[in-house]
């Protein structure tokens, strides 16, 4: 029984879609059920790597991530299916429904991963563990795929707990049993622990994430600065940041939006200035227009380019006034990118991003010397051109320098997918 | 092997939204009137892949499942 003025802990479920890609397309087209199956990038438009694979695949030692040739060798007879992002994103927003039946507070964490705190609503459901039951048999019912779900008291055990056992599966995190599921694990499965804070956390000789939760917090500090108080956190399942509620009806996965960015592989890779203004443009007219769809001015811009030995750079800057404008950003990412490659090696893929976003509400300093007329019409005609583009398609208002090439096709717009935010 | 196949439907909206199918126009010319409704949820068809309002009919004295996939409606249908 909880006394008043006692805390009780929190109850988390964090549910993970199993093979989320691949299980749609398998429960689409049974005939390929029963064979690996893995859904992967077009490899004329050198998008060609594996997005995702069903558990035969999977056994075959099919990875994601890797180049489909790669893949087809390591499992001669693997059936590879091009992706159908409407039908993933469908799937996300049902699943979320699901959730919503037993909590208003659900986080999504990606097309496939959400949160969902069920702390005020075990009176009504029963336990953490018997609303995982359900949710996982509401899935497989109506959706057709499985989920893993991990139940703890936090977001970084729950997020643990659904990877724990995989697939179709329920994973219960508590005080008693943590240090025996999470604390004997290696530190690389915590959340944020990725390649490089593992390598430095051995060379510490810190292996599991028990470890990490017993080692000294100041010596932490001390090798990852602030990071290393959050990893420490993390392990002794000491996070306490909430689940955040998520409105359906607000742009698609994010509600706080720190940064608007499109990046892509394009099809052949960029050999000279003209090349690289193309796809800048072509990003930028993407960026700015989800930009201006959100009612925010940028005040930072930030480019990524990868060039084909795969080594990639970001390099940003910060707008002289806050701007929404679709040539301003794009003359600002073509500068950064000026300044900072040579073309030693032809690029592969790039990126345009904006960030420090405010509210398009806030008063702005004009400037005496500046001409603000321009910016005014340049304005008008970002909104008429948005106007058309929602009209008429995102290819039907296209800028001259784009014409002659094939690139120019691209529609970054309606091709965007949505990642993983951070966490933070 | 059962196929997924789309057919057209009769159906009618009640004032609260909801959607309930009258009759079904096969391919040949036939209609069947769905007699009754005994269920409707949300389901997936593992049979012949696909995802949406499943609704249990009675049609000519046989339970027959039928699926509002939006905005398309479809049955398992046997294979020629």
């Amino acid at each position: 029984m909880i006394e008043w003025g006692e805390e009780m802990d929190r109850v988390i479920l964090h549910s993970d879609m199993n093979s989320f890609y691949a299980a749609v397309e398998c429960l689409y087209n049974p005939e390929i059920r029963e064979k690996p199956v893995a859904v992967g990038g077009n490899p004329e438009k050198r998008h060609g790597i594996i997005l995702a694979k069903n558990e035969k695949a999977k056994k075959a030692g099919v990875k994601t991530g890797e180049a489909l040739w790669q893949a087809m060798g390591k499992c001669p007879g693997l059936i590879i299916v091009p992706p159908n992002y409407e039908r993933y994103l469908r799937y996300s927003k049902l699943s979320r429904q699901i959730y919503n039946r037993y909590s208003d507070q659900v986080e999504p964490y990606g097309l496939d991963e959400s949160w969902v705190d069920c702390t005020n609503s075990v009176k009504i459901h029963g336990s953490g563990e018997e609303i995982a039951r359900k949710i996982s048999a509401e899935i497989k019912d109506e959706l057709g795929v499985t989920v893993s779900i991990g139940v703890s008291w936090n977001k970084i055990f729950a997020k643990y707990g659904s990877d724990y056992k995989k697939p179709d599966a329920i994973t219960v995190i508590t005080r008693d049993n943590y240090r025996k599921i999470v604390w004997e694990q290696e530190a690389g499965d915590l959340l944020y622990v990725g390649r490089s804070t593992k390598k430095k956390l051995l060379k510490y000789g810190i292996y599991t994430i028990g470890q990490l939760a017993e080692s000294n917090l100041d010596f932490l500090v001390h090798v990852f600065g602030k990071m290393g108080v959050v990893l420490w956190r993390f392990a002794n399942g000491l996070d306490d940041s909430p689940v955040k509620s998520f409105d359906e009806h607000y742009n698609g996965n994010e509600r706080l939006i720190k940064s608007i960015g499109n990046s892509i592989t394009t099809p052949r890779d960029l050999t000279n200035l003209k090349d690289v203004k193309i796809i800048i443009y072509m990003l930028t007219e993407s960026v700015a227009m989800r930009l201006r769809e959100t009612g925010c001015y940028c005040q930072t811009v930030a480019i990524h380019v990868r060039n084909k030995e795969l080594h990639s750079f970001t390099r940003q800057m910060k707008l002289q006034k806050p701007s929404d404008l679709t040539n301003e950003i794009a003359r600002a990412a073509i500068d950064l990118f000026v300044r900072n490659y040579d073309f030693s090696s032809d690029i592969r893929s790039m990126g345009v991003r904006v960030t420090d976003l405010i509210p398009d509400s806030t008063p702005i300093q004009l400037d005496l010397f500046g001409n603000e007329e321009l910016r005014v019409r340049q304005a008008r005609l970002d909104d008429t051109v948005d106007g058309l583009k929602k009209r008429f398609g995102n290819l039907a208002v296209r800028r001259a320098v784009t014409i002659d090439d094939p690139m120019g096709c691209l529609d970054a717009k309606k091709d965007h997918v949505i990642y993983p935010i951070s966490y933070f | 092997m059962a196929v997924k196949k789309f057919v057209p439907v009769i159906a009618k909206f009640e004032k609260d939204g909801k959607i309930i199918p009258m009759k079904i126009l096969w391919e040949d010319g036939r209609e069947f009137d769905i007699d009754f409704i005994f269920d409707i949820r949300p389901r997936s068809s593992l049979k012949v892949g696909g995802q949406g309002t499943r609704y249990l009919c009675r049609i000519k004295n046989k339970d027959v499942y039928v699926y509002y996939e939006k905005p398309k409606w479809f049955v398992e249908g046997k294979e020629h």
